[in-house]
């Protein structure tokens, strides 16, 4: 294992941490823009105001609370566990990526910025974030990485329709890495003027935190509708995990309930070499990349390698450090799936039960359908159905041969 | 074999490690010492340097495409040091390779090769309490950015656990040059000499002798990275220590510098 970083300051005095991970790695020219953010949105949060407009927001606007769909004849054909879905693909823009954008817009506004940078890799958070600034009236610009940029290409038209500017990243491996990096550094020399509105539970502090805050909604509404539809706790939530936006949103609510298993899947891609794939609990190291400490898919140099998967969403060489804490201390449980197994989920979801999943979000319920078999039937899986998946049509039609 | 500023502005040269190779880094930096540079910044290419524009971006990939590691770029310091035992030598870096190589063994071998100082771009002073350790142990200076946009409580310890210099960032955004210095370069030095009476230099986007000399009238060294490291790139690793001696020469620094 890596070095850990112990603080120069009392760790009381240094919120940001999870276990050992998360933290604050940035250029100093970012370290009072941190500050002020981190300040502004813990008064934003303790504001009825604040949270009363990014409630109606949430239920006028994105659509919330989502349905918990129960999956007849999935549950039926697969015999075992009983499967349902949170259907955060409903939401008005495709994912669950709203929620955060609405909560990270609002707070924008509150604090005067104008300006607002994005990264994406599906191009849903880039969506997400075009949207916000189109409803309320702000500049906006997304990174986004050229290979990301032509195989969700919808998306990347969406953006235009809606107004933002879409600036290819041409760096690296030029997928949603590349694109932290290129904000990354729009945010460091526009820093006095731009709000950065990042889109997973990643970055330096207050950034996991906040962007877990804001999906936290996932398994508030997920408990409620489980215990009233079910008069108990699921067996397992299984979500997807590229920085693990949605999948700690859907988890949050049930750490406390340890007889709640915590699934995350993460992108097994082509193969298990270096390169092929985004697991990062199988190949990485503790380490940093883009402002926090968490695990990371690096060569023996410490130089960050290259990812691949199927799913844009979830290529990505590092982990949200709230993640990292959960797996060290065994919470959660972290597996993959590959990217044919996605695939296959996606066709037998859209044909079974008329859904047609993210590719990103197919990587869940393909876990799903790899475990659902051999539990009991009065089992329940939820699983978060994160996106929805007509920004991947190319690609569906290029691998499946429609 | 310190960091010392003997005549004011003293210039440090950052070069990009490995790039176009570890040989040629080894000439440039020989040949920049001798031209008048007072501090040599030995930069670590890493994959994603997130603080730096184009021109350390592209020559970091370079650096990387023939597998430049930072074993071999502490090795190319202890030949620096071996060839010109007197200029100061600091080792410039992201955190994740240091990590990977581990802190103290880094700490160990770097103190080992003779540098003076590490600056690590991405670690700032609340998370460097066992990087602070390691440096004091082996007796190394750990040199901290100050920003423009760092406010006074963050530049009293920012100057505190410096040592050698405090880099001041002439200005917020990435490494690259610019046309003129603003305003912000000497307010930001004027504050933090509030905090010490270590030597300030000042950095990011100075490229010409005219933005040497401005940097002159308030603080003691000018930091030239991104220039130079363009320099070497329309050079040939044949031709690069020539034009990269000129280029210094060209700066116009005192006189006496030049006698080191």
């Amino acid at each position: 294992m890596a070095s850990v970083i112990v603080p120069a300051v009392p760790s009381e005095s240094r919120p940001g941490r999870f276990g050992v991970y998360g933290g604050r790695y940035v250029p100093e020219t970012l370290v009072a823009a941190l500050d002020e953010l981190e300040r502004e949105y813990n008064l934003a949060k303790a504001d009825p105001a604040f949270q009363a407009e990014l409630a109606d927001l949430l239920h006028n606007y994105a659509g919330r609370p989502t349905p918990l769909t129960f999956c007849n004849r999935l549950t039926e054909q697969l015999g075992g566990a009983k499967i349902y879905l949170k259907r955060e693909d409903l939401l008005h823009t495709g994912a669950h990526k709203i929620n955060n954008a609405l909560g990270q817009g609002l707070l924008a506004k509150r604090m005067g910025k104008k300006r607002i940078i994005a990264e994406t890799g599906a191009g849903q958070h880039g969506v997400a974030t075009a949207t916000v600034c189109a409803l309320l009236g702000m500049e906006c610009v997304v990174y986004m990485g050229d290979v990301d940029m032509a195989r969700q290409e919808l998306n990347v038209l969406r953006m235009r329709l809606l107004g933002a500017e879409v600036r290819g990243v041409s760096s690296g491996s030029q997928t949603l890495k590349d694109a932290i990096s290129e904000a990354m550094r729009d945010w460091v020399t526009n820093v006095r003027t731009t709000y950065y509105l990042l889109g997973s539970a990643l970055g330096a502090h207050p950034y996991p935190t906040m962007v877990r805050d804001f999906q936290r909604v996932i398994s508030i509404e997920m408990k409620e509708q489980i215990l009233e539809k079910e008069g108990r706790l699921p067996s397992a939530v299984i979500a997807c995990v590229g920085g693990g936006s949605n999948a700690i949103g859907a988890f949050y609510e049930f750490i406390p309930d340890r007889q709640v298993r915590l699934i995350g899947v993460e992108a097994g891609g082509r193969g298990t070499e270096l390169g092929e794939h985004a697991v990062r609990f199988r190949g990485g190291t503790p380490g940093v990349l883009q402002g926090t400490y968490s695990y990371v898919l690096q060569d023996e140099n410490g130089q960050i390698a290259l990812t691949h998967s199927v799913s844009a969403g979830l290529d990505y060489a590092s982990i949200g450090p709230e993640h990292a804490a959960l797996h060290d201390s065994g919470r959660a449980e972290y597996v993959s799936c590959d990217d044919a197994a996605a695939l296959d989920a996606v066709v037998r979801l859209a044909r079974t039960e008329g859904i047609l999943p993210a590719l990103e979000s197919a990587h869940a319920v393909a876990e799903a359908l790899r475990i659902a078999p051999a539990m009991a039937a009065h089992d329940i899986l939820v699983v978060n159905l994160s996106g929805r998946g007509d920004k991947d049509m190319g690609i569906l039609a290029q691998e499946l041969k429609l | 074999m310190a960091i010392l500023f003997e005549h004011k502005p003293g210039l440090v040269v950052y070069l990009t490690a490995g790039d176009p190779s570890l040989e040629a880094t080894r000439e440039i930096a020989i040949a920049a010492i001798d031209a008048g540079a007072a501090v040599l910044e030995l930069g670590v290419p890493f994959s994603d340097p997130l603080a730096d524009g184009p021109v350390i971006q592209r020559a970091m990939e370079r650096a990387l495409a023939h597998g430049t590691r930072l074993a071999d770029v502490l090795k190319l310091a202890g030949e620096i040091r071996a060839a010109r035992p007197t200029a100061g030598l600091v080792i410039f870096s992201y955190l994740n390779p240091i990590l990977r190589y581990g802190l103290s063994k880094f700490a160990d071998d770097a103190a080992a090769a003779g540098a003076d100082g590490v600056l690590v771009t991405d670690l700032i002073v609340e998370e460097a309490g066992e990087y602070l350790a390691e440096m004091e142990r082996v007796k190394l200076a750990p040199v901290f950015l100050a920003a423009p946009t760092s406010p006074d409580q963050r530049l009293e310890a920012i100057a505190t656990h410096s040592k050698g210099f405090v880099y001041a960032i002439s200005r917020v955004g990435i490494t690259g040059t610019q046309q003129s210095l603003t305003s912000d370069a000497a307010a930001l030095v004027a504050r933090i000499r509030r905090w010490t009476r270590l030597p300030v230099a000042v950095g990011f986007g100075i490229s010409n002798s005219e933005h040497v000399a401005q940097v002159g009238q308030f603080a003691d060294a000018a930091v030239i990275g991104s220039a130079i490291v363009e320099l070497i790139e329309k050079s040939t690793p044949e031709t690069a220590p020539g034009a990269v001696a000129r280029f210094i020469k060209g700066l116009h620094l005192p006189e006496a510098a030049l006698a080191r």
